[in-house]
């Protein structure tokens, strides 16, 4: 069983295939609502504080923005423990989404530096795609070992 | 109580930086209640490839596409407040241009700031006071005469300022450095009654602003305690008789910095703030007693000299003070150095606050920064136009509070 960090990191869909095989799946999984009343696209249920930009000082300098810090210090951790990773390009905002485009860099450039193994996939778009999309997934999570 | 000023916030980044509750007290503190516009998930691609600014981060996206509901008026709102992360380039694009769609496409009064984690509720107060004082008074700044006998009192970081008005004329003024904050306001207020020649009974209206509004306002019992973004801009077209059409009000302060476009006498956009003391009037204090003058000689002094042959640049007012006694040492002359001053903090004005708002023309500066006669012909310069300083330009808090205090009196 592996700890396989996603991304994106509030995608229930890619959380739940990965509990599924037998894995720990490490995100931020919420449901994206049909309706948005929040600050952002992707607010979570968490209190963040002024002081979770500061602990993100570890994966982000001083001089990138408070909000890239604030996210690093929730997705930081994961990546450091991760056995393995997910990474979804260009997804729809409904399948799941980070609101901020320079986190998102970070955040796959830092896996990509990870040794560990990592399955890097476009978003499907069209059904034949969406099949071959589902099918890697699972054949990336079956060579992890887990549950078949 | 009145019903709360519905201020949307239009936002990319708050909630990571640990500051979204700041943002709701600072409103909740001026009777503002924030929300986010409502808006369905799918009409977020539609409204942002329809505004056609390509922005790649999602929350500047659902930005977009909020400010675009907002002024379509699908959603209904009485301000708006822009906010996003300081040192990011794409937002900081975002955060201008959607302050221009609104203002110009909406009568909906827009402030924007770029925050850090460290921003707080009391940094943005101000700037939360004169959104929802837009909102919720536009009536009360509409006024542009004044009624009566009426006392304004502008309790500023340096300095404390008291004029007493009758029947549409200065009759009265008091002037002196703020030290203790109610000691320097009754200073003032005696003062400025006593040049008035009239008895402190006769004040049908008083109307307080600047730092010390509360305090001062609640000791002297005042109508009206109302922030100094819209209190000066009121101030300043009236000083200047420009009360009609467009202008930019340039307040350079003892602390900080407003730039505001007002439009018929009523703030549309304004900027407040300051890197550094560096880019405030602070800086030209310690100049002038650097160069052995009082502040009242650095802007004649200024005006004999040519700033390109200092290099100076006060975005820090550590560095600022080291460049002036480097360049004194190498030997340059008290008159190049004090035009060199005055123009290193008009830069950083230039440069910080007005490229944020459109500077619309008359350009009007205030406040005791504007009696510098090298600082306006710097930031004129700069600007390419010639600047207005209306007479008692260093009295603009306490003219605008006296002005508009004026308004209570009917309600006596």
């Amino acid at each position: 069983m592996a700890k396989v960090f996603i991304y994106p990191t509030t995608s229930l869909i890619l959380s739940d295939l990965v509990a599924r095989y037998g894995h720990t799946p490490l995100s931020s999984a919420i449901a994206i609502r049909e309706r948005i009343q929040t600050a952002g696209i992707e607010s979570i249920p968490l209190q963040i504080t002024p002081e979770e930009p500061k602990k993100g000082l570890r994966w982000a300098a001083v001089e990138v923005p408070s909000g890239v810090r604030g996210r690093m210090a929730l997705y930081g951790p994961m990546i450091d423990t991760c056995d393995a990773a997910i990474i979804i390009n260009d997804a729809d905002l409904a399948f799941g989404c980070m609101g901020c485009a320079r986190t998102n860099e970070l955040v796959k450039y830092l896996i990509r530096q990870k040794n560990v193994p990592r399955l890097d996939l476009n978003y499907p778009k069209n059904e034949k795609e969406g099949i071959q999309f589902v099918a890697a997934i699972k054949r990336f999570l079956e060579t992890l070992g887990g549950k078949k | 109580m009145t019903a709360p000023v519905r201020i949307a916030q239009l936002s990319c980044g708050p909630e990571y930086s640990g500051v979204q509750q700041e943002i709701n007290e600072a409103a909740k503190a001026v009777n503002g209640e924030i929300f986010f516009p409502d808006i369905a998930l799918k009409d977020i691609m539609q409204n942002f490839n329809e505004f056609g600014l390509d922005v790649r981060s999602p929350d500047l996206k659902l930005t977009i596409a909020r400010a675009k509901a907002l002024v379509d008026g699908r959603v209904d709102a009485d301000a708006v407040f822009i906010a996003t992360c300081f040192r990011c380039a794409e937002a900081a694009i975002v955060r201008n241009e959607l302050r221009r769609y609104i203002h110009t496409s909406s009568k909906l009064p827009v402030v924007s700031y770029s925050f850090t984690e460290r921003t707080t509720a009391g940094t943005l107060l101000t700037r939360m006071e004169a959104l929802t004082t837009i909102a919720r008074r536009r009536a009360l700044l509409a006024r542009e005469t004044q009624q009566g006998i009426t006392l304004g009192v502008d309790s500023g970081s340096s300095t404390t300022k008291a004029v007493v008005m009758k029947d549409n004329k200065i009759v009265g003024t008091g002037w002196q450095p703020t030290t203790e904050v109610l000691k320097s306001a009754h200073d003032v207020i005696e003062h400025a009654i006593k040049e008035a020649g009239i008895k402190r009974k006769e004040v049908e209206a008083v109307g307080t602003t600047g730092y010390g509004r509360f305090l001062v306002g609640k000791e002297i019992n005042a109508d009206l305690i109302q922030e100094e973004l819209t209190v000066n801009s009121k101030g300043a077209v009236y000083l200047a008789d420009k009360q009609h059409g467009p202008a930019t009000v340039i307040d350079i302060g003892g602390m900080d910095n407003k730039a505001i476009t007002v439009q018929d006498g009523i703030p549309g956009t304004f900027t407040m703030g300051g890197i550094c003391a560096g880019a405030s009037g602070r800086f030209l204090e310690m100049t002038a007693k650097r160069l052995g003058v009082d502040i009242t000689e650095l802007g004649p002094l200024a005006m004999k000299g040519f700033s390109e042959q200092v290099p100076m640049n006060s975005y820090c007012i550590v560095f600022g003070t080291q460049s002036l006694v480097n360049a004194l040492a190498a030997g340059s002359t008290r008159e190049d150095v004090a035009a060199a001053a005055c123009h290193s903090v008009a830069e950083q004005v230039f440069e910080q606050q007005l490229q944020e708002i459109d500077i619309k023309e008359p350009v009007i500066m205030v406040g005791g920064t504007s009696l510098i006669e090298g600082l306006v012909h710097a930031m004129g310069g700069l600007l390419q136009t010639k600047i207005l300083v209306p007479k008692y330009s260093q009295y603009i808090g306490a003219v605008g509070s006296s002005l508009l205090a004026s308004g209570f009196i009917k309600d006596k």
